[in-house]
C-alpha cells in the first residue's frame, strides 16, 4: 500500500509537484503519465525517500518515508530514471553489492540472484563491466537491482525509455509477469505502454493530477478510442479529435 | 556496521577497477623518493632518520589526497548513482563513513608501500624506529584530515576537477600555510601574537610535525579526530541539503 497525502515539492519558486493525494493498493499497476517536466520523477524520488517533500506525507507499506526511511526503503525496489549503476563494476559484483546491502544471505540470496539473472537474461554478461553494456542490458541490470530482494512495491521510472521495440516488449512481459500481488508504479510518456501494462493510469501535468482512471475508461473518453488523443486533450486542455476539452 | 563494511568494500575495490590506483601509487612512491633523496638531501645529511622523507608529506598530500577524494561524491552525483545509493536501506552516515574509510584505507596502502624507505634507513644506520612509527601514524592521520575535507568538498559538486582544485586550495590556505613558517611570519606585527598562535594551532603542519618528532600527544590526536569528525558531519549535511542536483 502506498498512501500519498497532499504531497508538494518546490524547487525554488517552481512547484514541481503540487498537492498530490492518491493511494495505490496491492495488485495495482499504476501508470504515471504526463508530459516531460510534469513532475513524475520528482514524485518518485520522494516516494523512494531520495528527496524530502516540501510538505505532505508518504507512507509505504505502513512506514512513513520521512520518519522511518529504512523500513520504507526495505519494502521498495526502485529503478531511477536512466538506470544509474556503478559503471566500473561487473554485473556480478554489482548484484552482489546490492544483495549485501539488502541483507540477503544463504540459500535465499542464491535463489534470488539466480532468479533475477535468469528473468532478465543477464547470464551472458555477468563478468562484463557495466560501462561496456548496451543500453538494453544496462536497463536490465537496473531492473535486476530493483527486483533482487523481491519487494512488495516497485517504483520504475521510465523502465523502457530508449529501448528498441523488442527490448520494450521483453521488459513489459517481465513487468506483467510480476504484477499479480505487487504494487507497481511505472512512469512513462509512452501511452501504448499504459494500455499494455497498467490497470490504472494517473495523468499529471505541472505537478497536478488531471485524471485518475483505468486505461479503458480513459480511452472511452475519445470518439477515436485512442489514448493519445485523450492524453493530449487532458494535458493541453484543448479539444483534440473529438475529445471534449478538459474542464 | 555491516552496511559500512559493504559500502567500504565496494568503494575500496573501485579504486582498483582501473589502472588509476597503480598509477597513483607509482607516482606517489616516485615523488616521495624524489623529495627524500633530492630535495631532502637524505644522504648528504649523514643522519639515520626519515625526517627528510616525512617533511614533504604535507606538500605531497596537497596534490595526492584531493586526487583520491575528488571522486568520492562528485562521481556519484555525475553518474546518478547517488540516487541509487540513497534509496537503498543505508543511512547517510553509513554511506559517508564507508566511502571515507575506503579512501583512507587506500591512502594507507600507498603510505605503507613506502616501507623500502624504512628498510633503507635501517640498513644504512641505526634510526629511532619509535620516532619513525610515530611519524607514520601522524602522516596517516594527516591524510585522514585532508581526505575528510576533500570528501566534504566533493559532495558539493558533480565536477571532479572543481572538487580537486577546491580541496587543494582549502587545504593549502587553511591547513598548511597557517603553520608554515614563512607564511605565518608575514603576519608578525599585523596581528597580535595570541591570534597568530591560535591560527598556527589550527594547522596540519603544527600537529603533524609535533607527532613526527616522535611524541604522540593526545592533543594532536584529538585535533585530527575532531577535524575528521567535523568534516564528515559537514559532508553528511551537504548531502542531505543538496541531493537533487
Ligand atoms: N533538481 C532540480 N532543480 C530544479 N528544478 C528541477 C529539478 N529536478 C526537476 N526540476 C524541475 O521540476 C519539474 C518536474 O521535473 P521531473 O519530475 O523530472 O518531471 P518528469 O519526470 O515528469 O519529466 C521540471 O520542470 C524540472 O525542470
Ligand atoms: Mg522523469
Amino acid at each position: 500500500m502506498i498512501e500519498i497525502n497532499h504531497l508538494t515539492k518546490r524547487y525554488g519558486v517552481l512547484k514541481a509537484v503540487d498537492d498530490l493525494t492518491f493511494s495505490v493498493a496491492a495488485g495495482e499497476v499504476l501508470g504515471f503519465l504526463g508530459p516531460n517536466g510534469a513532475g513524475k520523477s520528482t514524485t518518485m524520488k520522494m516516494i523512494t525517500g531520495f528527496l524530502a517533500p516540501t510538505s505532505g506525507s508518504i507512507r509505504v507499506c505502513g512506514h512513513d518515508v520521512e520518519s522511518a526511511p529504512l523500513a520504507a526503503k526495505t519494502c521498495m525496489g526502485y529503478l531511477p530514471e536512466g538506470a544509474p549503476a556503478y559503471a566500473e563494476m561487473t554485473v556480478r559484483a554489482f548484484l552482489d553489492f546490492i544483495a549485501n546491502v539488502r541483507g540477503l544471505a544463504g540459500d535465499r540470496r542464491k535463489s534470488r540472484l539466480d532468479d533475477v539473472i535468469s528473468r532478465l537474461a543477464l547470464g551472458s554478461v555477468l563478468e562484463q563491466p557495466i560501462e561496456t553494456l548496451s543500453k538494453g542490458f544496462k536497463r536490465r541490470v537496473g531492473l535486476a537491482q530493483a527486483l533482487l530482494h523481491d519487494p512488495p512495491v516497485l517504483i520504475l521510472d521510465e523502465p523502457t525509455d530508449g529501448l528498441d521495440p523488442n527490448q520494450k516488449h521483453e521488459v513489459r512481459t517481465l513487468i506483467s509477469a510480476m504484477s499479480k500481488d505487487k504494487i507497481i508504479v511505472i512512469s512513462t510518456h509512452i501511452l501504448e505502454e499504459v494500455d499494455a501494462l497498467c490497470n490504472r493510469a494517473i495523468i499529471i501535468s505541472n505537478g497536478r493530477i488531471l485524471a485518475d482512471d483505468t486505461p479503458r475508461n480513459l480511452k472511452a473518453r475519445s470518439a477515436t478510442g485512442r489514448l493519445d488523443d485523450v492524453f493530449r486533450a487532458i494535458t493541453t486542455g484543448a479539444p483534440v479529435q473529438g475529445v471534449a476539452a478538459h474542464a | 556496521m555491516h552496511n559500512i563494511c559493504t559500502l567500504f568494500r565496494r568503494e575500496f575495490a573501485s579504486y582498483f577497477a582501473t589502472p588509476l590506483a597503480f598509477v597513483f601509487i607509482v607516482i606517489f612512491l616516485f615523488l616521495t623518493g624524489v623529495c627524500t633523496f633530492v630535495l631532502g638531501g637524505f644522504f648528504e645529511r649523514g643522519q639515520a632518520d626519515l625526517a627528510p622523507f616525512f617533511t614533504y608529506h604535507p606538500w605531497l598530500y596537497l596534490f595526492f589526497i584531493p586526487a583520491l577524494s575528488m571522486r568520492l561524491w562528485a562521481e556519484e552525483r555525475k553518474s546518478g548513482t547517488i540516487e541509487l545509493l540513497m534509496t537503498l536501506p543505508v543511512t547517510l552516515w553509513q554511506a559517508v563513513l564507508g566511502k571515507f574509510l575506503a579512501a583512507w584505507a587506500f591512502a594507507g596502502v600507498a603510505l605503507a608501500l613506502t616501507f623500502p624507505m624504512w628498510i633503507t634507513v635501517n640498513y644504512l644506520g641505526d634510526p629511532d624506529n619509535g620516532t619513525i612509527l610515530a611519524a607514520y601514524v601522524g602522516s596517516f592521520l594527516m591524510a585522514g584530515g585532508f581526505l575528510a575535507i576533500g570528501s566534504c568538498i566533493s559532495a558539493t559538486t558533480r565536477n571532479q576537477v572543481i572538487a580537486f582544485i577546491l580541496t587543494a586550495m582549502v587545504c593549502l590556505v587553511l591547513f598548511l600555510l597557517t603553520g608554515f613558517g614563512p607564511a605565518i611570519n608575514a603576519l608578525d606585527g599585523l596581528l597580535p601574537q595570541s591570534i597568530i598562535d591560535a591560527i598556527a594551532s589550527m594547522s596540519f603542519l603544527t600537529h603533524f610535525s609535533s607527532i613526527a618528532k616522535g611524541v604522540i600527544d593526545l592533543r594532536d590526536l584529538l585535533y585530527f579526530a575532531t577535524l575528521i569528525a567535523i568534516s564528515l558531519a559537514a559532508n553528511a549535511i551537504v548531502l542531505d541539503m543538496k541531493k537533487a542536483d
